[in-house]
Parts: C-alpha cells; sequence; structure tokens
C-alpha cells in the first residue's frame, strides 16, 4: 500500500486583537480546512490565540541559509540606516 | 412543580451523557491516528468531563445528600448512572468514534441550545457554556464524516459498519423520560422526543454527504438512560472508578 504523509503546515497565531500574527509551529493536515482545525486543537488549548494562520510549508519561499553572508552581512557597518543621528527636540522626547 | 429527585435525575441524565462519552474519548490519548487527532480528541474528552464536573456538581447540590461531583463519578453502581447506552458503547475504530461523535455532538447542541433558556439558573449558565463546544465537536466530527464516508473504499466500508451499529441507539435519544415529565413542564428542559426532527434535519443531510446509507429505524430499545446499560458499561467502569475505589477520597 502506498503511504502518503499529509502536507506540512506553518501555522502562525495572533495572541490579541492589535498583534501580529506569529509563527507558532507546524501541523500535518490533508487540506487548508483541515489545517485550521488541527492547528486550533494543537496550538490554542491555552487561550493563546484569536486568530489563526496557515500556510502550505512548500509555499513558502525562504532565502537560502548558504546566501547569509551576501545577503546579511553587508547590513553590519551602515549604522547610518538607523535613525538616530536626529537631534529632536525636548517636546517629541518620547517618540 | 417537579420533585428534587426528578430533577437531579434529569441532570443527571445529561451529565452522565458527558462524563462516560469523556472516559471513552480518553482511551484514545496516545492512541489516535495522527498527533493532531490525538490532542483535538484529547481537548474534546476533556470538554466534555469539563460539563460532567459542572452537572455532577448541580446535581448533587439538587439533591443535597451532600455528594460531590467525585462522589457521583466514582462511586455510584452501574444501575444509577442515567447515561444513553450510545456513549457508553466501546470505540472500536476511529469511524466509530467520529460517527458516534457526530451524532451524539448534534444532540448535544440542540440540547444545550434549548436548556440555555432553562428555568434552572445553574443548568442554563451550564448550558450557554457548553454548546459553543458541542457546536465544535459536531463541526470536527461531521467534517471526519464526509472526509471517511466519502473517502475511500475501505473508509466508507467502515464508517458505514460504524453507522449500522451506532443507529439503533440513537432511538434512545429521543424515547420519553415519564420521570421527566413534570421537570419539563416547569421549564426546566425539553422533552427528549422534542429533539428527535431537528436531530434528523440536522444529521441526515451529512450523512448524504458523506455518501452513507441511513439505516431504517427497527424495534430494538436500548435503556441506558433509565440504568440499564449495556455489557460495555461495567468494564467502562471498573477502569473509571479503580483510583477512587482503590485510595478512598484520593485528590490531586
Amino acid at each position: 500500500m502506498e503511504r502518503k504523509e499529509w502536507p506540512l503546515w506553518e501555522v502562525f497565531i495572533r495572541s490579541r486583537n492589535g498583534l501580529d500574527h506569529k509563527h507558532c509551529g507546524s501541523v500535518h493536515a490533508p487540506d487548508p480546512r483541515m489545517a485550521l482545525q488541527v492547528a486550533r486543537d494543537v496550538y490554542t488549548r491555552r487561550m493563546e490565540g484569536v486568530s489563526i494562520w496557515v500556510v502550505k510549508a512548500s509555499d513558502i519561499v525562504a532565502s537560502d541559509p548558504d546566501a547569509k553572508p551576501e545577503l546579511f552581512d553587508p547590513a553590519e557597518d551602515k549604522i547610518y540606516r538607523h535613525p538616530t543621528f536626529y537631534k529632536l527636540p525636548d517636546e517629541v522626547n518620547h517618540m | 412543580m417537579a420533585s428534587k429527585q426528578e430533577h437531579t435525575e434529569y441532570v443527571l441524565r445529561i451529565g452522565d451523557n458527558a462524563l462516560i462519552l469523556g472516559q471513552r474519548l480518553s482511551e484514545w490519548c496516545g492512541h489516535a491516528p495522527v498527533l493532531e487527532e490525538d490532542m483535538a480528541l484529547a481537548n474534546m474528552a476533556l470538554d466534555l468531563i469539563g460539563q460532567a464536573r459542572m452537572l455532577l456538581t448541580h446535581a448533587g447540590q439538587l439533591e443535597g445528600a451532600g455528594r460531590d461531583e467525585d462522589q457521583l463519578a466514582f462511586l455510584r453502581t452501574e444501575a444509577h448512572y442515567r447515561n444513553l447506552t450510545l456513549c457508553e458503547l466501546p470505540n472500536e475504530d476511529f469511524a466509530r468514534t467520529v460517527v458516534r461523535n457526530f451524532l451524539f455532538s448534534s444532540f448535544q447542541v440542540l440540547l444545550w441550545a434549548r436548556l440555555s433558556g432553562s428555568t434552572d439558573a445553574e443548568l442554563a449558565a451550564i448550558a450557554a457554556k457548553s454548546l459553543k463546544e458541542a457546536r465544535y465537536h459536531q463541526q470536527h466530527a461531521g467534517d471526519w464524516v464526509i472526509r471517511l464516508g466519502d473517502g475511500t473504499a475501505e473508509s466508507h466500508r467502515r464508517s458505514q459498519v460504524a453507522l449500522d451499529y451506532l443507529w439503533p441507539y440513537t432511538a434512545e435519544l429521543f424515547a420519553p423520560a415519564p420521570s421527566d415529565d413534570k421537570v419539563v413542564a416547569a421549564g426546566i428542559g425539553p422533552a427528549w422526543p422534542s429533539l428527535e426532527a431537528d436531530w434528523e434535519a440536522q444529521v441526515v443531510p451529512v450523512l448524504n454527504e458523506a455518501t452513507l446509507t441511513v439505516p431504517a429505524r427497527t424495534p430494538f430499545k436500548s435503556f441506558g438512560k433509565f440504568g440499564r446499560h449495556s455489557e460495555h458499561m461495567g468494564h467502562l467502569l471498573a477502569t473509571m472508578q479503580i483510583m477512587q475505589r482503590t485510595y478512598p477520597g484520593a485528590r490531586w
């Protein structure tokens, strides 16, 4: 008998209204409807969330871990990209 | 006016359903076909046991004999349980488990909806909370019934075998209980036969979509809600009660 694995889904949960969905894990499920259902059962048992996204893991386009040097290292010495060199008037000090 | 005993018995019927099916579903813990479903079944078992705790506590208070939820759950003998026979039948396989969950949770959804308007305020509050849980159970089980029934040849066969086995026991859901008449008249809860038409209207379309054949009604009757249980009940109780019987009063 052929044994097929159910596809993998990445699960994102928004813990409260107004916050972002955060990646919290993954589940196996045959289709989107059941992926949502099992994500609810596996990841929201302790009131972790008010909204769930599931995304087929194979639909996520990820950067190549081997490309880290050329993708991310060049940003290391470009501190001028952080907006920390402006003098703010006292009135807006809490920005 | 319903007597204390009649009122207590009515609440016990509802609480024992949740307790006994919760116990059955908990048998899947660590054995379900996939991890995700293992968690789902355990969640539902815990939902049901949570409902049972509230209802048995309430029944104990109505009874007024000083029995709490633990004494009612663990120290009664078989003939004093008032659950439907449907709830105590063995799980057998995943198909029977989800078909039973679908048949039962559809019943619970209707019952909780009616009970949320109960003149018994405590019962109404329990019903309003439990209705949300039952709706999820119904959706979860209904999805599986369609998947398995309208799935492979083997999953269809198992689902049909499960439905054929369980269906005769569903007659008991709607069998009148004469001792509940005054409870119904007092507005505490619905008469059992009054739920049947709505139940069939919810259940049959899903079974049709699952390409399952709905069996014809037969004269078969079961009597769990009157305390006359199947041969499976004793084994279930032995497992469920052993801790409390071995270590009376044990708590954690």
